[in-house]
């Protein structure tokens, strides 16, 4: 079986790797290329731990091949913060609670990222639909879902003053 | 978790694709949003030595208005569908249901036609392309040829559509314009597959009800349409009598399996009250409610 290549973008850096076809993205960015942010939780899309952005959607990265995402790009959580500046996402689960053991923040903040980039003023219920595919043992989600509004409105504070 | 190892190809054209299916046969197998392949192929029930990434074939992509039907290219996503004007206008059982498929991230992968295409039971379209009277667009290497939804799934992951052959579109008749519609869906969880769904679409004129149509999830082998429980409602007024009986005769047809899902008994009796209230809600919605 050959082994293929691959060159994407990962966190706006060009990224060229020679990968065998079987292997998920997951472990390209977690074996190979050592950004451990996104994590593997139960390994068969139910948990959403392993949430990435994929050409501008969320995808589980662990059931997605490498070389599927060949061309495209890439965002992780390592690409969230602003050098030493987090993203508001990140201030908000910090300031909220929004997490105990933290094994779910990854994938928990790169859907919600994606989810404010494509409706900035969603409703709680639009929240919660928008996390269903994330699961969280710790939270019951109400700190998740405040962590969320409380980076709506950081967000929606700098766009003002902007 | 990690699934044997195969080729990987990537084609440019749908006749490379078609091509690469008939090459490769047996040991070839179309990745579509891979949503349920990948995730067999972990499990190592699937095993394929060649995959044939259909990801490029922007031709395969997108959602037209084409006068009596939409057109639903095999590669548009569950999102897309989802995002549509075309399809939310003529067709909003299709929105729906996507509502009620897996998750967000889950949707973004998944397409229409890996979903209708590759048998699983489980699967939500088939039932509701039934019910819509779709009609399946194949390539093979002969040309393109049309086959009805009804009529496509002949057991678990077993279709008409031979192994030589592609789906490349979905076409879905327009329902009567001011139609009832409803996809009920009982599911343990988020991104679960169906304990039982029913999908209804029904037309009043003059109050009595003058096209209806009914068909099930994962309560067989393959999705069923209740043709019957369809046909039991027309001239009527779709009262609650109407309703139990046409849930009665759906239930007739159930043919589940115990499972994680529950016992045959529970299964079957829940594909008849997810008929019966998508009956209910149909009709309000025809009513204009």
């Amino acid at each position: 079986m050959a082994k293929t290549d691959i060159k994407l973008t990962i966190n706006g850096e060009e990224v060229e790797a020679t990968v065998e076809p079987r292997m998920l993205l997951i472990y390209l960015l977690r074996e190979h290329l050592g950004l451990t942010g996104a994590h593997i939780g139960c390994e068969t899309s139910h948990c959403g731990a392993c949430t990435v952005d994929l050409d501008g959607k969320s995808v589980k990265s662990c059931t997605v091949f490498a070389v599927q995402a060949s061309g495209g790009e890439v965002m992780t959580v390592e690409g969230l913060a602003n050098g030493a500046e987090l993203h508001p996402l990140q201030a908000g689960f910090a300031e909220e609670h929004g997490l105990q053991c933290g094994f779910c923040t990854p994938g928990m903040l790169m859907r919600t990222y994606r989810l404010l980039e494509d409706n900035p003023n969603p409703s709680e219920d639009e929240i919660r639909v928008g996390i269903s595919g994330n699961i969280c043992r710790c939270t019951g989600y109400q700190n998740i879902v405040k962590a969320v509004r409380h980076a709506m409105r950081e967000l929606g504070h700098k766009e003002a003053t902007e | 978790m990690i699934p044997a190892n195969f080729d990987y190809h990537r084609p440019a054209s749908v006749d490379e694709a078609v091509g690469l299916i008939e090459q490769y046969g047996d040991d070839g197998a179309i990745l579509a949003g891979g949503h349920s392949l990948i995730p067999m192929m972990k499990l190592r029930f699937a095993t394929p030595g060649h995959l044939i990434d259909l990801k490029a074939l922007d031709e395969l992509r997108g959602i037209e208005d084409t006068g009596a039907d939409i057109r639903i290219g095999a590669m548009t996503t569950q999102a897309e569908l989802r995002a549509s004007a075309v399809a939310a206008e003529a067709c909003p059982i299709l929105a729906e249901t996507v509502d009620v498929i897996a998750d967000p991230q889950v949707r973004n992968m998944g397409t229409l036609g890996g979903n209708v295409a590759n048998g699983d039971p489980g699967n939500d379209m088939p039932a509701v392309m039934m019910a819509l009277g779709a009609i399946y667009v194949l390539r093979g290497p002969g040309g393109e040829r049309e086959t009805p939804a009804n009529g496509f799934y002949k057991g678990i992951f077993d279709t008409e559509r031979a192994a030589n052959e592609l789906l490349v579109a979905i076409r879905v008749p327009k329902p009567p314009a001011g139609h009832g519609y409803a996809y009920k869906k009982l599911k343990r969880k988020v991104g679960d597959y169906a304990t039982a769904a029913a999908a209804v679409i029904l037309a009043l004129e003059g109050g009595a009800c003058s096209h209806a149509a009914i068909a099930l999830t994962n309560v067989g082998p393959t999705a069923l349409n209740a043709g019957d429980a369809a046909k039991s409602l027309i001239g009527t007024s779709v009262d609650g009598e109407a309703q139990a009986r046409a849930a009665e005769l759906a239930m007739e047809i159930c043919d589940p399996v115990s499972d994680m899902h529950g016992p045959v008994e529970y299964r079957r009796n829940m594909a008849g009250v997810m008929t019966y209230r998508a009956i209910a809600e149909a009709l309000g919605r025809a009513k204009g409610g």
